[in-house]
């Protein structure tokens, strides 16, 4: 196994660690007003919600995003409605990867 | 490299960064504009750790991802205070140590897989990322945040870029959200979703 690549993660934790860190570690933080904890609720939501969108919508082919439309909006809407009606993330998972199996079997994209 | 960087989505971009040649830093900065949204994820969490010393807050940032945020977060919402478990646990249990032991097992076992999406297995990020939003929808705010948050990263992502789209959507998102009036619930209800500071403060 090599260790060539040590270096690399050792960059890669002094660029990721302070976007993580500033927040946490920020004292001004603690002196934010209402409006502005209200908005930071509903990051999660919105910031997990565009991974998700941008993952199964958007394609990059030679250097250029594209839009797609593929079984694996199926399978993620597929998700959600199990989350939502079961609230069971680990089911709703199963059958989303159950679908992109079986649609692959048959052919589809 | 799991360990050190624990960085996800930046780690498979690193992969295909160094097969393709990219200097350094490069990737460095690539990386950094990748993981941007923690900015937003720690900025959520920390009035929940109002009260937690420097040290643990440090330590809870080296573990704050995509899932352990979600987790965490849905955690304490319900509970209307922070709770050391709840985060802890997803973070290192549910996350830290699947991740490196996955990351192993690919490693031994990933040339054996030649197609990984035969197996589904290119939809287990997407539909995890959108199950676990769905458990943080609460009400109308919640809702259209995150709607108008994939609108936003998509369309952004088309102009621009991937990266810079799921960042656009994480921040404009949000603002969308504050513009409608929250749902139904009564004030104080819909207060609970913020974190109760005489229970996090020491």
């Amino acid at each position: 196994m090599s260790t060539d690549l040590v270096p690399l993660a050792f960059l890669m934790f002094a660029v990721t660690y302070p976007s993580r860190a500033i927040g946490l570690l920020n004292p001004a933080i603690d002196r934010l007003p209402r409006r502005a904890l209200e908005y930071l609720q509903l990051v999660g939501p919105a910031v997990l919600a565009a991974l998700a969108a941008v993952n199964v919508m958007v394609a990059t082919v030679d250097g250029r995003s594209v839009f797609v439309v593929g079984l694996p909006w199926v399978s993620v809407v597929a998700c959600i409605a199990i989350v939502k009606w079961r609230r069971s993330l680990f089911l709703g998972l199963i059958v989303a990867v159950g679908i992109a199996v079986a649609g692959r079997a048959l052919g589809l994209p | 490299m799991s360990l050190i960087a624990f960085g996800g989505a930046a780690q498979f971009a690193a992969v295909g960064y160094v097969a393709s040649g990219l200097a350094w830093p490069a990737i460095g900065l690539l990386t950094f504009l990748l993981n941007a949204r923690h900015v937003l994820y720690s900025a959520a969490l920390a009035p929940w750790f109002r009260g937690r010393s420097v040290a643990e807050r440090a330590l809870a940032a080296h573990l704050v991802t995509d899932e352990s945020f979600a987790l965490a977060i849905a955690h304490f919402r319900r509970l209307g205070r922070f709770d050391a478990i709840g985060y802890w646990y997803p973070a290192i249990v549910t996350t830290l140590i699947p991740w490196n032991v996955a990351t192993f097992a690919g490693v031994a076992l990933g040339d054996a897989i030649v197609e990984p999406s035969r197996f589904g297995i290119d939809v287990i990020f997407p539909a995890a990322m959108a199950g676990l939003a769905v458990g943080l929808v609460s009400g109308r705010r919640e809702l259209v945040a995150a709607l108008a948050g994939a609108a936003i990263g998509v369309a952004v992502s088309l102009v621009i870029s991937p990266t810079i789209g799921i960042i656009a959507g994480g921040v404009l998102g949000p603002i969308v959200g504050l513009a409608v009036h929250a749902s139904g619930a009564a004030p104080d209800v819909q207060g609970a979703d913020l974190p109760n500071l005489q229970d996090v403060n020491p």
